[in-house]
């Protein structure tokens, strides 16, 4: 245990110093982007991980939060940091709604219900052209030339979603949540209120996607529909990045926000200049033969199945030595 | 009026290629119980060949079923028997395995697409693509019509096979009881394989004959996934005959919508019935049916 708390500190301080080294604004905008998906993986492994509720519409929650935020400032003419308190609390009651109708139904049929919640939310954003600027979007000024406020703001955000969730786990509620994953109709027969525990792992979940929506906002200082609701680049990249860390694991989410970012980084910019151009298209392909993989081989994710993939290095690396 | 009936019968005829992808769906769902989310990807890709062959080839769009539902068969086939059967052993927290699977298959296979072919619209040319008839004062529009009749004839032709032939029955009866079937002797593996390739060919007809009346992009297919499903919510899930219904009252709900509310609006009206059918009468139509006969 001490290990592993040692190992933890020691990624926090290099978190914590790494702005600091590295003075290079791509890197520093690299991990800020990271650490949203941090956030917003963390949220939907909660759910879906934990709870066995895979949603497919995180990006209800996400857009809402970044809406939520742009509003205040474009509508209401006050900061649109107040979006990082609001667009949380916005997304849990757009949560509610959502959990409303979506927990009627179970397994595939919740993934595609929620699947549709989010195309309902970005063609609401694109059509309520008077209170969302429609296809126009939202552009506001950003507050801090540097990146160095945002890195931090983003650090403490994925830092307290993750320790929120790790608290939440080691409650009764994680036990209730896990119990509703393995097996819904025996948690309900050991008197657990199956429907208030799945909402109440949406509400949590929804309001850590939200604030990250809002943080986005603020950072990028643009938003439209098609970016914060988009079905490919919100909703799956936030289920990709689940389950290529791994599915019901604390830290997978994360280390599977650094792998994704970094496939999709490594692509855009065609293996930093290596490649030849046309590589930079093929990202997206990238991403879908690695969901193909990770399902085929590691059902569980990086994290999930890091016994097997350590048994298999090892059992390789004296092979190819000899 | 005029207009009122101008909109039932576009509704209607659109409605018609819509059966065909909520059946191909619907028939995936029964038997596997998974929801196939790469099923506009596969008409995308059925939509590729009709183009090629008529854009290089010079085949009639019409004439192109005749490759496209063959190829689309083999291919859900082999994704079936290579990437979604190995799933079953494979032990995960996640029982929704098999659906994120297909959705890093129509991932790849847009992308595949789009490698190919570009980005850009692409649409077929033919003589008689702008072409109408009359009958009083609401005009027919001739492809759609066309389409129709080939929807309705592969529909008749799909319920003869799944009624009058073994194979038809195994799948019926796997799709009824998995485990009943196997005990019966039916290979439940070959059924599941066949029955995805079915439904590619299904939905494969559904894109070529959309072809001649709309256009073709690599992102083609998403809107075209979410609509099949919410045909089969709407007609119940698994359920073929549940399917037709949705698959015409999805049509003809979006075409007054498009007509009577706008045009932007079109698209929301399938999840707005979608949202209403899960709160209202959640077994869909059919189980809407059963709910007034009892």
């Amino acid at each position: 245990m001490g290990k592993k708390n040692l190992t933890l500190i020691v990624l926090l301080v290099l978190f914590l110093i790494f702005p600091l080294v590295v003075h290079s604004d791509y890197y520093r905008h690299l991990v800020i982007i990271t650490l949203i998906w941090v956030v917003i993986g963390s949220s939907w492994n909660l759910l879906a991980g934990y709870t066995g509720q895979v949603s497919f519409g995180h990006a209800i929650f996400f857009g809402v939060g970044a809406y939520t935020a742009g509003i205040l400032a474009t509508q209401l003419g006050i900061s649109a940091w107040w979006g990082m308190m609001f667009g949380g609390i916005t997304a849990m009651v757009i949560g509610l709604v959502v959990g409303w109708i979506c927990f009627r139904l179970r397994g595939p049929y919740f993934a595609l219900a929620t699947l549709a919640g989010g195309e309902i939310f970005r063609l609401i954003a694109t059509n309520w052209e008077s209170l969302t600027e429609g296809m126009v979007g939202i552009l506001i000024i950003q507050t801090f030339r540097s990146k160095l406020p945002y890195y931090y703001i983003a650090l403490l955000m994925a830092v307290s979603c993750i320790g929120t969730i790790y608290f939440i786990m080691k409650s009764k509620w994680g036990y209730y949540f896990v119990s509703i994953r393995e097996d819904q109709d025996a948690a309900e027969s050991m008197g657990i209120n199956t429907t208030l525990y799945k909402n109440i792992s949406l509400l949590v979940s929804a309001f850590f996607t939200g604030i990250a929506g809002a943080f986005y906002m603020n950072y990028m200082a643009f938003i439209d529909p098609n970016v914060v609701f988009s079905l490919h680049f919100v909703s799956i990249m936030a289920i990709l990045v689940g389950i290529v860390g791994g599915v019901g694991t604390i830290m997978g989410p994360a280390v599977g926000a650094f792998i994704m970012v970094g496939i999709q980084e490594t692509f855009r910019s065609s293996f930093f200049g290596l490649a030849p151009k046309w590589v930079s298209q093929a990202h997206a392909m990238a991403f879908g033969l690695l969901v193909i993989f990770v399902i085929m081989f590691l059902a569980n994710g990086v994290v999930g199945d890091w016994a097997k993939i350590k048994r298999y290095v090892f059992r390789i690396k004296p092979q190819s030595m000899e | 009026m005029n207009v009122f009936m101008q909109t039932l019968v576009a509704g209607l005829l659109i409605g018609g290629i819509y059966c065909l992808i909520g059946i191909g769906m619907s028939l995936i769902m029964g038997v596997m119980g998974i929801i196939n989310l790469a099923h506009g990807q596969l008409m995308m890709v059925a939509m590729y060949i009709t183009f090629v062959l008529s854009s290089y080839f010079h085949i009639d769009p019409y004439f192109s079923l005749i490759v496209s539902m063959p190829a689309l068969f083999l291919l859900g086939c082999i994704l079936q028997k290579y990437f979604l059967n190995p799933l079953m052993e494979v032990d995960s927290i996640l029982p929704e395995n098999q659906v994120l699977m297909t959705v890093g298959i129509g991932i790849v296979l847009t992308e595949i697409a789009r490698f190919i072919f570009s980005s850009d619209y692409k649409s077929v040319k033919t003589s008689y693509g702008g072409s109408a008839f009359f009958i009083g004062n609401i005009s027919f529009n001739l492809p759609m019509c066309i389409a129709f009749l080939f929807a309705i004839f592969i529909t008749v032709a799909l319920f003869l096979f799944l009624s009058k032939t073994d194979m038809g029955r195994s799948i019926r009866a796997t799709a009824q009881d998995k485990e009943a079937a196997t005990l019966m002797g039916i290979n439940s593996n070959r059924i599941t394989i066949i029955t995805f390739g079915l439904g590619a060919a299904l939905v494969a007809a559904a894109g070529s004959l959309l072809m001649p009346i709309y256009y073709l992009f690599p992102d083609v297919g998403g809107p075209f996934t979410l609509k099949a499903f919410v045909i089969c919510i709407l007609g119940g899930l698994g359920n073929i005959t549940g399917a037709i219904l949705g698959g015409l009252t999805l049509g003809i709900a979006e075409s007054f919508g498009g007509t009577y509310i706008g045009m932007g609006y079109k698209d929301m009206v399938a999840f707005v019935i979608f949202v209403l059918v899960l709160v209202l009468i959640p077994g869909g139509l059919t189980g809407l049916k059963r709910l007034i006969k009892s």
